[in-house]
């Protein structure tokens, strides 16, 4: 239902061009829920914002395609654009803690949105919220209405942006980190939640996430970032079980176990990811990668099917 | 263990009045630490583990008197810090250092980091200019960092970089204890595991004590040799960290346990995920009784009336709680 | 809320009795001085002395003092001045309420009217031309000095421009009040007015679009914005709402510093007999009771003021009610 191909996003700067999203592509099937993983500055929160048209700097080229059933989104008016968020694909944030306007109300925000995409009245928008809150599991939804944001708890607030952006039923949901911010035991909630909310609304999610273990309870394929390429994906069974580009294997390394023995050390991938304006020519985890020979001074591309990576070592057979 | 403890916390209880007497609910209490005792051995790690809320900072901060506690007693080498003042503790300062969680905010931005890393050491010590100068190299090869960095600008470095300057800063002194607060939690999970390790070099190397304060339960678990999980200002459970991992005694460690999700799928299908109802209450008005009754799966009446203390039980296992799983 | 309320009230009282003693203190108890000797004026004779002792009551204890002077301004009134001999000096204040009230009052509207507009449309164009010569204008606003600005003003509408057709319906100076002669009132107060605002047009207007262009940065933006709602929608319902707070804290400290007598230069150069030129016109003449009286009232009003601001608060920020 969502196909992006070769999304090119650079942004002019004093210190010229620096291009943030390199050459990326991606399909989201309907109703599958895509993970998304990478770290800071590895491009994939700003790749997503890109679909929803929220990329606003003026200094920002985007190039490519982006499709949404079909249609095309890149170079689509404004107004066009704004008449499909909110409605066709809706997109939830970080930090609930700041992600509602202070001065007013749960019920009225989440009533604006139904009111400005469709035609209904104040009373049945607000009823509508009240049927919304109730399905994320928000105790005494018709008192919860006429609360203000920080009346509620983080994990309540959460609750309330996603009924928010559920609230025209997207054929497609953003969800940009929506648990980083949160305990682990809010977190646990939270992610039963939005898997029930996919069984019931059918809606297409893309995760955006840094944890891997978030990944493994969430996702049914995964895509993995790193400055601003897509090195390896393939389905969740496929990356976290086997792996096949060294930066994927080496963040699944880094992570402490829970259970077992300790290791003595933790394994680390040395150095730290690449600035945007200092790019590595070809390889972009070249420099921090144990495997690396001569070939990896050309780009290496994404290939190898439904479970690609993009590394020399792992294309050939 | 018979040695002496190197720092022990006895009864600290911190509070903090917030609010202002004109409004419409006036001042109130905020209840972070209630009497936690506590006892740091020389040369092992302490993680301190919960929610936020939970106080694990701020027991934290009471620990090395940034904060002065409202009640209880804590020891340092032996010694009564309770009451000392700034002046008095000033000496002590140079034994137990804090690292901090946003290596971005606790740097000064306009500092070159030479500077930044020598002003303890011009503080503390009398060193001549070339005597500081050659503990800095020192201290900066000892955290990983190239000398050649010395006068460069905190913003020039990533977050792991910055984050290995503020450890530079806090060994400069050659401390016993460090106390470090959410360290590796701004970090992405590549660099987040180098600083782990560092860490653990040189606890070795200088034979540091620390006290580890994170959210994060596998790295807790990776770098403490024991954990005390905390849960609205108390102590819940307390025991080497490979017992409670593995046969967690209290209700709320094992749900806390269960909740992490974790990348490994061979494993996904044995383990049981425990996810609690509702949200962690409100430090300012907490829960009569045990406080973790409202969401605990097996609360009875006892837990609503009586508040469970710590008590301990087999081995170096200690738990808050009136029917503890592993009997 | 209600509650919240009363208990703002309450500390409002709390603080001008704070203030009334306060005044007291400073004109009657401050050691070394007789205060009798100040408040009868410059050379005054030995008879006007007594009666002056006699009437503040300086030979009994200092409560008493304190209440019989909160007596005469509040209850019976009749304070009077003794450099204008008899001339009773609240009557005197409280005619010349009137007077700046309909200055400020009606500056004020234009000013929070044309500093909303100039800050929204300028963050709205934020970068553009029409961006930076708003905010070129508003800075030459806030700089012009507004007795300057005054006299300017009335070389062109009362001497130079006056017999144009532009200016022909520019009455002379002074005041007509306003139950008398409604359009008199209205005409004589609009050049004053328009003087007095433009600072302010400049203030508000560049500090609304610093705070809207602070606002728009804000995650709910992101959020409103991820709804599909208008810009326009974005900027009046959700920047604009929480960047007027900003807003409000400065309008009442400068609505109640004016009407207190900060209009003081407009007045003058307009020949408007408001409390500013009532205190200038006493601290001239070291008019001890009159300005006293205008002290306590000036205070008086910054306190309610500020009280009223923080009802507006109440109202525009949920977060205020209950934390």
């Amino acid at each position: 239902m969502l196909e992006v191909r070769d999304l090119r996003i650079s942004f002019r700067t004093e210190h010229g061009r620096v291009r943030a999203i390199d050459g990326v592509s991606f399909d989201v099937a309907e109703s599958e829920i895509l993970g998304v993983v990478g770290e800071s500055g590895s491009g994939k929160t700003i790749s997503l914002l890109a679909v929803m048209g929220l990329i606003n700097d003026p200094n920002a080229v985007i190039e490519g395609s982006i499709k949404l059933r079909g249609r095309e989104l890149i170079g689509l008016k404004a107004s066009e654009m704004r008449k499909l968020r909110g409605r066709e694909i809706a997109m939830i944030f970080q930090d609930p803690m700041t992600a509602m306007t202070p001065v007013y109300t749960i019920g009225w925000q989440i009533a604006e949105q139904i009111m400005v995409h469709e035609r209904i009245g104040k009373k049945a928008a607000l009823a509508r919220a009240i049927d919304l809150l109730a399905e994320v599991n928000i105790p005494n939804p018709r008192e919860a209405i006429e609360r203000y944001p920080h009346q509620l708890s983080g994990g309540m607030r959460q609750r309330a942006v996603i009924a928010m952006a559920l609230s025209c039923n997207p054929a497609l949901l953003i969800a940009d980190e929506p648990t980083t911010a949160l305990d682990v035991t809010v977190q646990a909630q939270i992610l039963d939640l939005i898997r029930k909310l996919r069984r019931v609304h059918k809606s297409a999610i893309v995760f955006i996430t840094h944890d891997m273990g978030v990944i493994a309870e969430t996702a049914d394929r995964v895509m993995v970032m790193y400055s601003g390429r897509v090195v390896e994906r393939g389905t969740k069974a496929e990356i976290l079980l086997e792996p096949r580009h060294p930066y994927t294997k080496a963040l699944l390394d880094s992570i402490p176990p829970l259970e077992g023995e300790k290791p003595r050390r933790l394994k680390s991938i040395p150095g730290s990811p690449p600035s945007l304006l200092d790019l590595p020519k070809g390889c972009s985890f070249g420099p921090r990668c144990p495997s690396r020979f001569d070939k990896c001074a050309e780009k290496p591309p994404l290939e190898g099917g439904a479970h690609a990576a993009a590394c020399f070592l792992k294309a050939a057979p | 263990m018979t040695a002496a403890p190197l720092l022990e916390a006895r009864n600290v209880t911190k509070q903090f009045v917030i609010g202002n007497r004109f409004t419409a609910q006036g001042l109130r209490t905020v209840h972070a630490v209630d009497a936690v005792s506590l006892k740091i051995m020389p040369g092992e790690t302490v993680g301190l583990v919960g929610e936020s809320g939970c106080g694990k900072s701020t027991l934290g901060r009471c620990m090395t008197r940034l904060y002065d506690i409202t009640g209880g007693e804590l020891y340092f080498e032996g010694v009564d810090i309770t009451t000392k003042t700034l002046r008095q503790m000033r000496p002590l300062r140079q034994r137990m250092q804090m690292v901090f969680q946003d290596p971005y905010a606790s740097l000064n931005p306009r500092r070159r980091i030479r500077d930044l890393i020598a002003e303890p050491l011009r503080v503390h010590l009398r060193l001549s200019e070339t005597e500081v100068r050659d503990r800095v190299r020192q201290l900066l090869d000892v955290v990983g960092l190239s000398p050649d960095h010395m006068d460069r600008f905190p913003h020039e470095f990533s977050g792991g970089q910055r984050q290995r300057i503020g450890i530079a800063r806090a060994i400069a002194l050659e401390p016993s204890l460090i106390v470090a607060d959410e360290p590796v939690s701004a970090l992405d999970v590549s660099v987040q595991a180098q600083i782990v390790n560092l860490l653990a070099d040189l606890q070795e190397r200088l034979s540091l004590t620390y006290v580890f304060i994170a959210h994060d339960l596998s790295v807790v678990r990776q770098v403490s040799t024991r954990i005390a999980v905390m849960y609205l200002g108390s102590i819940v459970e307390l025991g080497s960290a490979n017992d409670i991992f593995a046969k967690p005694s209290h209700p709320y460690t094992q749900a806390l346990i269960s909740a992490v999700p974790q990348p490994d799928l061979k494993k996904a299908g044995e383990r049981k995920r425990i996810v609690l109802t509702g949200d962690v209450p409100s430090p300012i008005n907490p829960p009569q009784g045990c406080r973790f009754h409202p969401r605990c799966p097996f609360a009875t009446d006892k837990c609503r009336e009586e508040r469970p203390v710590l008590t301990e039980m087999a081995g170096t296992r200690s738990v808050a709680c009136h029917y503890p799983l592993t009997a | 809320m209600l509650l919240a309320l009363i208990r703002r009230f309450g500390q409002m009282i709390f603080v001008m009795f704070g203030i009334s003693v306060l005044v007291f203190l400073i004109f009657f108890v401050t050691p070394g001085a007789d205060p009798a000797a100040r408040i009868a004026g410059r050379n005054a004779s030995p008879e006007t002395l007594e009666a002056v002792r006699k009437s503040f009551g300086f030979d009994q204890p200092v409560w008493v003092q304190y209440y019989t002077l909160m007596k005469k301004l509040f209850v019976t009134q009749d304070l009077t001045s003794f450099v204008n001999r008899g001339w009773k000096v609240v009557p005197a204040v409280i005619d010349t309420i009137p007077v700046t009230l309909s200055l400020v009052i009606g500056a004020a509207v234009l000013w929070v009217i044309f500093g909303l507009l100039v800050g929204l449309i300028a963050a709205a164009t934020r970068g553009s031309w029409i961006d930076k010569s708003l905010m070129a204008l508003g800075l030459i606003g806030c700089a012009m000095p507004v007795y300057w600005l005054g006299e300017v003003m009335n070389l062109i509408t009362q001497s130079r421009y006056h017999d144009s057709w532009m200016f022909s319906w520019v009455p002379p100076l002074g005041y007509k009040p306003l139950t008398e002669d409604p359009k008199g009132w209205f005409l004589t107060l609009v050049i004053p007015w328009i003087t007095l605002s433009i600072l302010y047009i400049g203030l508000y207007g560049r500090v609304l679009r610093a705070n809207l262009i602070e606002a728009m940065q804000e995650d709910y933006i992101r959020t409103a914005r991820a709804k599909g709602l208008s810009e326009t929608r974005i900027m009046l319902r959700h920047a604009l709402r929480t960047s007027l707070i900003s807003f409000v804290t400065l309008f009442g400290l400068d609505f109640g510093a004016l009407v207190g007598g900060a209009a003081l230069l407009t007045e003058v150069v307009f020949g408007l007999q408001g409390v500013g030129k009532l205190t200038y016109d006493a601290l001239q003449n070291l008019d001890l009771p009159v300005i006293m009286t205008t002290v306590i009232y000036a205070s008086f009003f910054v306190v309610l003021a500020n009280a009223l601001v923080d009802v507006v608060y109440i109202l525009l920020d949920p977060r205020v009610r209950s934390a």
